[in-house]
């Protein structure tokens, strides 16, 4: 394990980020590493940008991830993706939820959404795996399960044995959404790159 | 077992280990999780006090009894218990004391970057500062025994990324410890000129103590990379430090912040050639070197301002920037907004209309500050947006009090707004003044507080009448209305507005996020009725946009408030079943 991994998740307050930056942690943790978790609470979890870091590895000190230090970039919504790209190693990954929310600029006309956000992404030179993650999550039984396709598929990409996901995951979440939730990572674990845009 | 714990949640075991019974706090952030996490222990009495200074005074009270006691707040929230620190710092403790303060270098959520260091120095208090979890569970402990032995309250500095960030804890086991008696002491605990002169000299005396201590202690640490370079640091940027430079240079590692080492410094210092002192915020650890004769780099090398990080250290110490993918230009910003279904909404949407002067307050509804509802004029700090209308209307006379408003939150009433009101009633301004009652603590995560009838536990308990409050006080007006309703609030503030006399108006609706707030069906719009005005979009709802020239309401977020329906002229938006 050594070198230290630096996970970056970024969304949208209120789609649950926090609850994804805590499977992965716990996942790690249970996995022997050191970890450090760095969550975001207070103002800015009003459907404003959210930023959460998950790092792990032998010896972690540092618990947030500075510009070009990210190797994996879990971006929830699209446009997240794209704002916080300078954040990933250039040759980190970007997984990203093809969902599109409007930040309130937009929704007031006083900006507009870029077209084609994720080809740009990739544009920049970035491997990308673009999917609609609320797409799977609805499939699973419900769109709240959004974070936990995307730690699927994040997952997919971490040398971490599937086992350590699912049994953290049901450490993790409420008894009754266990199965869902279990779905809802296995449809993020399987999801292929889809078209972009879709 | 190791657990990832939050900086908060492993003081809150450290609290937990070390005894501590009573534990008194008002929410702030970062603070909050250590008194919420205190909470779940049974064998913690724990509470949310109506603001800081009374939960600093209900913890030293516990002390005076003979308990280990913690009062936590954010670092606006020690300017308000300022008062009872400083004047504790004198009676020392019975029963142990520590004051925990969570600082926000980068301002997430807070309207100010105060150092909190400067008020240890002021109040003459030892502060302990960890610099991850497992340091915030030991520092926690230590700072009970610090207390104890040398007779002072004791304080615990966060910031932000300790609080907020988890990392690896083992949980141990309680300490049961005995009340100590309680024994009549005045010339200890009554604060009389007389006593307190005596009191002065003694705390001079426990600084010097304290500074010895810190001399030899084993939380303040050299670390001897045989480098001619060293870096004298303490909490997070701790952290920093070691990940920008690594074993390249050499460190001292301060725990204790205030007072500081002298010695240990310029022993550490004669061992490298250069020194740097990395602190976020203000140069306390650096005046003190200078003050001492010992040649630092500091604020002339690294900010003053704002947050620090890996990137912040090796910007301005190696000049190195990171290699990045280019950034794209046209993303536009994602500002916090109030969420769908805000009581807030409406109410703020009634005072763009009103065009009225509105002196705002700390919370949630902060953000109707922002576009488009744009509504407030000002913000000061907890309970300012009351006193504050009063002494703007004194100042421009009687028209002024026709077009402005105070709006203040529920707990933000009960943790400073009550004496201003009182204020305005004694003093005869025909101020208007709205209180926003969501029933909760909002921001800083759904916290109960006096006027909910709930404790920190759960437990039922009084609630505060807010109406029988206000008038008794001496405010005549006090009328509810529901924010929801636009049209009664709009009816509400231009009647108080007209009003002689002071006036109370409660915009009363629970916040939409509340469990057991039932959610109606998502409203739809009717395209072929919609023409595109987007008089609908002048609330700032997230759930609603354009698509195609038509508006839009995102059925995944809308939770059916209805306030939307009331601006539309054509009668476009809907139920579903109304649709169908």
């Amino acid at each position: 394990m050594n070198q230290v991994k630096s996970v970056m998740i970024v969304g949208v307050g209120g789609q649950g980020t926090l609850l994804a930056s805590r499977v992965l942690g716990s996942a790690m943790l249970s996995c022997g590493a050191d970890v450090k978790v760095s969550e975001v609470h207070g103002m800015s979890q009003r459907g404003g940008s959210v930023v959460t870091y998950v790092r792990y590895g032998d010896k972690v000190y540092s618990p947030i991830i500075e510009k070009g230090e990210a190797d994996i970039l879990l971006a929830f919504e699209a446009l997240e993706a794209a704002r916080f790209l300078p954040w990933l190693k250039t040759d980190g990954t970007v997984v990203v939820n093809t969902q599109q929310i409007d930040p309130i600029p937009v929704v007031t006309g006083s900006a507009v959404y870029p077209e084609n956000v994720i080809k740009s992404v990739q544009a920049q030179g970035a491997k990308v795996v673009a999917f609609n993650a609320l797409k799977l999550a609805e499939q699973a039984g419900s769109v709240k399960a959004v974070n936990i396709v995307l730690i699927g598929a994040a997952a997919k990409r971490l040398s971490i044995d599937k086992q350590v996901w699912i049994d953290t995951i049901k450490a993790t979440v409420p008894a009754k959404f266990v199965d869902m939730n279990l779905k809802a990572f296995e449809l993020g674990y399987g999801a292929q790159e889809s078209e972009l845009g879709d | 077992m190791k657990e990832l714990l939050l900086g908060n949640e492993a003081v809150a075991q450290g609290l937990y280990e070390a005894g501590v019974k009573v534990v008194s706090s008002y929410p702030g952030t970062p603070s909050t999780e250590i008194t919420e996490a205190a909470s779940k222990f049974d064998e913690i009495f724990c509470e949310w006090a109506p603001n800081e200074k009374v939960a600093a005074e209900v913890a030293a009270g516990a002390s005076f009894g003979g308990a280990r006691s913690f009062c936590g707040m954010k670092h606006v929230g020690l300017n308000v218990a300022a008062d009872p620190l400083f004047t504790m710092s004198y009676i020392g403790v019975n029963g142990g004391m520590v004051f925990g303060v969570a600082d926000d270098p980068g301002l997430h959520s807070s309207q100010n970057e105060q150092d909190s260091r400067n008020y240890a120095i002021a109040a003459k208090l030892p502060m302990l500062e960890p610099s991850d979890s497992a340091e915030c569970r030991d520092f926690t402990k230590l700072a009970y025994s610090l207390s104890e032995d040398f007779d002072t309250p004791v304080m615990l500095r966060l910031t932000t990324r300790v609080s907020h960030s988890r990392s690896i804890v083992e949980p141990g086991q309680r300490q049961e410890l005995a009340l100590k008696p309680y024994i009549k002491n005045p010339a200890k605990n009554v604060m009389l000129p007389a006593f307190a002169k005596p009191k002065h000299v003694s705390v001079e005396e426990r600084t010097k103590k304290l500074a010895a201590w810190a001399e030899t202690c084993e939380i303040n640490k050299i670390e001897d990379n045989h480098s001619k370079t060293g870096v004298i640091c303490a909490g997070i940027v701790y952290q920093y430090a070691k990940e920008a430079l690594g074993d390249t240079v050499s460190y001292l590692k301060l725990g204790m912040v205030n007072p500081l080492p002298a010695e240990l410094i310029k022993k550490f210092a004669a061992t490298v050639d250069k020194l740097y002192v990395i602190e976020e915020l203000d140069d306390v650890i650096e005046t003190f070197c200078r003050k001492n004769g010992i040649a630092v780099m500091g604020k002339d090398v690294f900010p003053r301002c704002g947050e620090f990080s890996q990137h912040v250290i090796r910007r301005c110490m190696l000049h190195t920037e990171p290699e990045t993918l280019a950034v794209q230009e046209d993303v536009p910003v994602r500002p916090p907004v109030m969420c769908c279904g805000c009581p807030h909404r409406g109410l703020f949407f009634a005072l763009k209309r009103a065009k009225v002067f509105v002196s705002g307050d700390i919370g949630c509804y902060t953000l109707g500050a922002s576009a488009p509802l744009s509504a407030i004029d000002t913000c000061v700090c907890m309970g300012a947006s009351v006193s504050g209308l009063h002494g703007f209307n004194k100042a421009r006379g009687t028209e002024s009090e026709k077009k402005s408003v105070a709006v203040i939150g529920d707990s933000t009433f009960i943790h400073s707004g009550i004496t201003g009101l009182i204020d305005i009633a004694y003093n005869r301004s025909n101020s208007v003044v709205i209180i926003l009652d969501n029933s909760i603590t909002g921001m800083t995560g759904h916290q109960q507080n006096p006027t909910t009838g709930y404790t920190i536990k759960g437990d039922p308990t009084s609630a505060v009448d807010l109406e029988a409050l206000c008038k008794s006080i001496g405010i005549a007006r006090v009328r509810v209305c529901d924010p929801y309703n636009l049209k009664e609030t709009q009816a509400a503030l231009k009647e108080e507005l007209e009003a002689d006399g002071p006036s109370v108006i409660i915009s009363r609706r629970p916040c939409a996020l509340l469990k057991y707030v039932k959610h109606k069906p998502s409203l739809v719009v009717k395209e072929e009725k919609c023409v595109g005005c987007r008089a609908c979009l002048s609330i700032g709802c997230p759930a609603i946009s354009m698509k195609n020239g038509k508006a839009s309401i995102d059925r995944t977020q809308c939770v059916g408030c209805g306030v939307c329906t009331s601006l539309c002229a054509k009668g476009a938006i809907t139920t579903e079943e109304a649709k169908a």
